[in-house]
C-alpha cells in the first residue's frame, strides 16, 4: 500500500438497526441495533480487516459499505460521493465499482447457470460489450483467478469449494471494481484451500490495485491479510489500529481476550501462555448494556464503565480505542 | 481401547467410496488423543464406525476390530452395543442445535441415559441431572432444567451436551469437532472446561478437529488423517516440533506464521482426494512436493520411527531420500 495513499470509503457514524414488529398491529416494539455508530476509513490500495465473533455486526457493516442495506443513519463516502444519499439511478452507476465476495460459495452461484453465464452476468448489465467480447473477457478473467478457461460452460455443481470460490471472485473482479467487501472467504473453505484462495487475493490486489474490506473471525489469517485491523463487538468498533500494534500490543480488554482465545498451533507456547476466558456469552445487539457494550462481561470493569458510553478516541500511533482505561 | 484394521465404505449409487481404509490406533486411560484431518479425511466416520452409528446400509464396516473391556464391539449384538453407546462411551457432536431435540427440555434429555443406563428414579435422575449441569459451569442449573435448547446459547447448549455424554461417568468420551461451530472466546471456555473435567473424572477423550491450534493446546497424542488413512501418529510436541509426513508439514506450513510477517502463505496444492476408487497408491501422492515412482504405484503402511512416532510414507523428509531401499 502506498505510504499516503488517498481515503477511498470513509463511514462515518454508520448506523443499520432492523426493526422488531410486534402484537397483532404489528406495530415496532423495538430494533437489533445490528450495526451502532461505526466510524472508519479505507485508504486506496490497503486492506482493512474486520473481526468480530457471529453476532457482532461485521457481515452487515460490510453489506451496508455497499448499500446493500438501507443505513438508518450515518453515511458512506465513496471518493468523496455520499453513496447513502444517491437515488436509484445514480447508485446503479457506481455499483460497478464496488464488489462483495460471499462466504458460501455454493450459495452465492447459481446452480443453473454455467460459470461463463455468472461471470458474464455483470458485463451484461453495465457494459456495452458484444458477446463476443464477454466470451473473451470471461476467458481472461477464469485464467486470472488460476482457473481453466474451458470451463466456461460447466456448472457450479462440478467444481470443489476452493474453485467455487475462484468463480465468485472472478464475477466479483469482471468489472476493474475499486472496492471488494470480502465477507468471510475462506471460512467454508479447509485448511489446504484457504491459503491458496488468501494468496489469490493478495495477488490480485496488486495486480490491479484493489481496496479490500477483509471480514472474518479468523485472526491469524486477518493479521497474514490485512494493513490495519478493526475489532468489533456488538455493533460498534472497539478497536482500530495498524495491524502489528493491534497484535503487539493491543490497547482494548475485548482485544486482548480475543487474542488470547486463538489457540497457537505449538504445544510448547500453548502450555506457558495465559489464557483470559471470558465469562457469559453476548448480550443481544436489541437491548446492549448501559454504559460500555463490554462491560457485562470486562474483566477490568469499574463503576464508570456501567453508567458512561466510552468515546472513540485515538490512541498511540494510528490507533483508535472506544475504553475508558485503556492507554 | 483398541482399534485394528478397520475398514468402512458406503455403496452408493455412483460406486464404492473408500471413506476409512484400515485404521489402527489405541487409546490408553485418562488420554486425550485428538485426530486431525480436513473434511473428507474420514476422521468422524472412524468414530461413528466404532459405535456403529452409521446407517448400515450404505456404510458398510468391511473389516477391523474394536476391542473394548476385553470385547469386540463390531462383533456385539445391538442390544448390549446399546449399553455401551452413552454408558461407557460418551459421544458430542459437532452442531448442539441439530443434535438436541428441540421439543424436549434438556432436563428429560440428560435425565434419559440416567434412566436408561443407570436405572435412577425420575426424582434421583434429577438431581445428578442438576449436579451435572452444575458441572459443567452453567449457572442455575436447577432453573434452567426445564427450559429448552432453543433458550440456551451456542455455548451453553454445547455444555448441555457434554453433560449428558457425561451423563453416565463414561470411561471413554469421543468428541466429534465440539468447538468449530462457537465464537474463538466461546470455544476457549468449552476448552478450558474440557480440561478441567479431565482433572476431575479422569476419562479417556478421543477429539476430533481440524484446528492443529487447538490440538496442540489440549491432547496427549495426536492422530493426523489423510483420505482414509492414518498418516502420522506421535506425541503431541513430537509431531509439532518434528512432523515426518509431507501432509502433516504442508499443513503446518499453511498457517498464517504467529507475526504475521510473511508476504505468501504456503499452499498445497490440488484437492483433497476423491475416494471413488480402492486405494493402491499414497492418497497424498498427487499434491505431494516429494512424490517418486513407489509414491504412485504402492500405499505405504504405518511404520514405526521412533518412541511413540509412526509415519506412513516413503519418502524420508529428514534425510531427503526414499526410507527404503525399493
Amino acid at each position: 500500500m502506498p505510504a499516503n495513499a488517498e481515503t477511498l470509503v470513509r463511514a462515518e457514524n454508520l448506523k443499520v438497526h432492523f426493526p422488531i414488529y410486534s402484537g397483532i398491529f404489528r406495530r415496532q416494539v423495538g430494533s437489533v441495533k445490528a450495526v451502532d455508530g461505526l466510524n472508519f476509513e479505507i485508504k486506496r490500495g490497503e486492506t482493512l480487516g474486520l473481526v468480530g465473533e457471529s453476532g457482532c455486526g461485521k457481515s452487515t457493516a460490510g453489506r451496508a459499505m455497499l448499500r446493500l442495506y438501507e443505513l438508518t443513519d450515518g453515511r458512506i463516502d465513496f471518493e468523496g460521493v455520499d453513496i447513502a444519499g444517491l437515488n436509484k439511478g445514480d447508485l446503479r452507476d457506481i455499483r460497478p465499482r464496488m464488489q462483495m465476495i460471499f462466504q458460501d460459495p455454493q450459495a452465492c452461484l447459481n446452480p443453473r447457470m454455467t460459470v461463463g453465464d455468472i461471470i458474464a452476468e455483470p458485463l451484461i448489465e453495465h457494459t456495452k460489450m458484444s458477446s463476443k467480447e464477454q466470451r473473451e473477457k470471461v476467458k481472461s478473467l477464469l485464467e486470472s483467478v488460476g482457473m481453466n478457461p474451458d470451463f466456461v460452460n460447466r456448472y457450479p455443481h462440478e467444481f470443489s469449494g476452493g474453485q467455487r470460490q475462484r468463480i465468485g471472485i472472478a464475477r466479483a473482479l469482471a468489472l476493474e471494481p475499486d472496492f471488494i467487501v470480502c465477507d468471510e472467504p475462506i471460512a467454508a473453505l479447509d485448511v489446504s484451500i484457504q491459503a491458496q484462495v488468501v494468496n489469490l487475493l493478495q495477488d490480485i490486489q496488486e495486480r490491479m490495485g484493489l481496496t479490500y474490506l477483509f471480514i472474518s473471525h479468523d485472526l491469524s489469517m486477518v493479521r497474514h491479510i490485512a494493513d490495519r485491523v478493526a475489532v468489533m463487538y456488538l455493533g460498534r468498533i472497539v478497536e482500530l489500529a495498524p495491524k502489528e500494534q493491534l497484535y503487539k500490543d493491543p490497547k482494548h480488554p475485548y482485544t486482548k481476550a480475543l487474542l488470547s482465545a486463538v489457540p497457537v498451533p505449538d504445544p510448547e507456547v500453548e502450555k506457558t501462555r495465559e489464557h483470559i476466558v471470558l465469562q457469559g456469552d453476548v448480550p443481544s445487539p436489541a437491548n446492549p448494556p448501559k454504559g460500555c457494550r463490554f462491560s457485562t462481561r470486562c474483566p477490568v470493569a469499574k463503576d464508570k464503565c456501567f453508567v458512561d458510553d466510552p468515546e472513540w478516541r485515538k490512541i498511540g500511533d494510528g490507533g483508535f480505542v472506544a475504553c475508558h482505561y485503556a492507554e | 481401547m483398541d482399534v485394528t484394521d478397520l475398514r468402512t465404505v458406503f455403496h452408493t449409487q455412483d460406486g464404492v467410496v473408500h471413506a476409512v481404509n484400515g485404521i489402527s490406533f489405541h487409546l490408553e486411560e485418562g488420554e486425550l488423543l485428538s485426530v486431525v484431518g480436513e473434511s473428507g479425511s474420514g476422521k468422524s466416520v472412524t468414530m461413528m464406525s466404532l459405535l456403529k452409528l452409521l446407517p448400515i446400509p450404505p456404510a458398510e464396516i468391511a473389516s477391523g476390530t474394536v476391542m473394548f473391556d476385553g470385547k469386540d464391539l463390531l462383533q456385539m449384538e445391538l442390544e448390549e452395543l446399546r449399553e455401551i453407546r452413552g454408558g461407557k462411551i460418551g459421544f458430542i457432536f459437532q452442531d448442539p442445535m441439530t443434535s438436541l431435540n428441540p421439543v424436549f427440555n434438556v432436563g428429560f434429555q440428560i435425565m434419559e441415559p440416567l434412566k436408561e443406563h443407570l436405572g435412577l428414579s425420575k426424582k434421583e435422575a434429577r438431581k445428578r441431572a442438576i449436579e451435572l449441569l452444575e458441572l459443567v459451569g452453567i449457572p442455575g442449573a436447577a432453573d434452567r432444567l426445564d427450559d429448552f435448547p432453543h433458550q440456551f446459547s451456542g455455548g451453553m447448549r454445547q455444555r448441555v451436551m457434554i453433560a449428558i455424554a457425561l451423563a453416565c461417568d463414561p470411561q471413554i468420551l469421543i468428541a466429534d469437532e465440539p468447538t468449530t461451530a462457537l465464537d474463538v472466546t466461546i470455544q476457549a471456555q468449552i476448552l478450558e472446561l474440557i480440561k478441567d473435567l479431565r482433572k476431575k473424572l479422569g476419562m479417556a477423550i478421543v477429539w476430533i478437529t481440524h484446528d492443529l491450534g487447538v490440538a496442540a493446546g489440549i491432547s496427549d497424542r495426536i492422530v493426523v488423517m489423510y483420505g482414509g488413512f492414518v498418516v502420522e501418529h506421535a506425541k503431541v510436541d513430537d509431531l509439532y516440533k518434528r512432523p515426518l509426513h509431507p501432509y502433516t508439514r504442508a499443513l503446518l506450513a499453511t498457517l498464517p506464521s504467529e507475526d504475521g510477517g510473511e508476504e505468501r502463505l504456503k499452499s498445497i496444492r490440488g484437492t483433497p482426494p476423491n475416494l471413488g476408487a480402492a486405494p493402491t497408491s499414497c492418497p497424498f501422492a498427487p499434491r505431494c512436493e516429494h512424490a517418486f515412482d513407489r509414491c504412485h504405484k504402492e500405499n505405504p503402511a504405518l511404520e514405526r520411527i521412533e518412541g511413540v512416532h509412526d509415519v506412513a510414507c516413503w519418502w524420508d523428509v529428514e534425510k531427503e531420500a526414499p526410507r527404503h531401499a525399493s
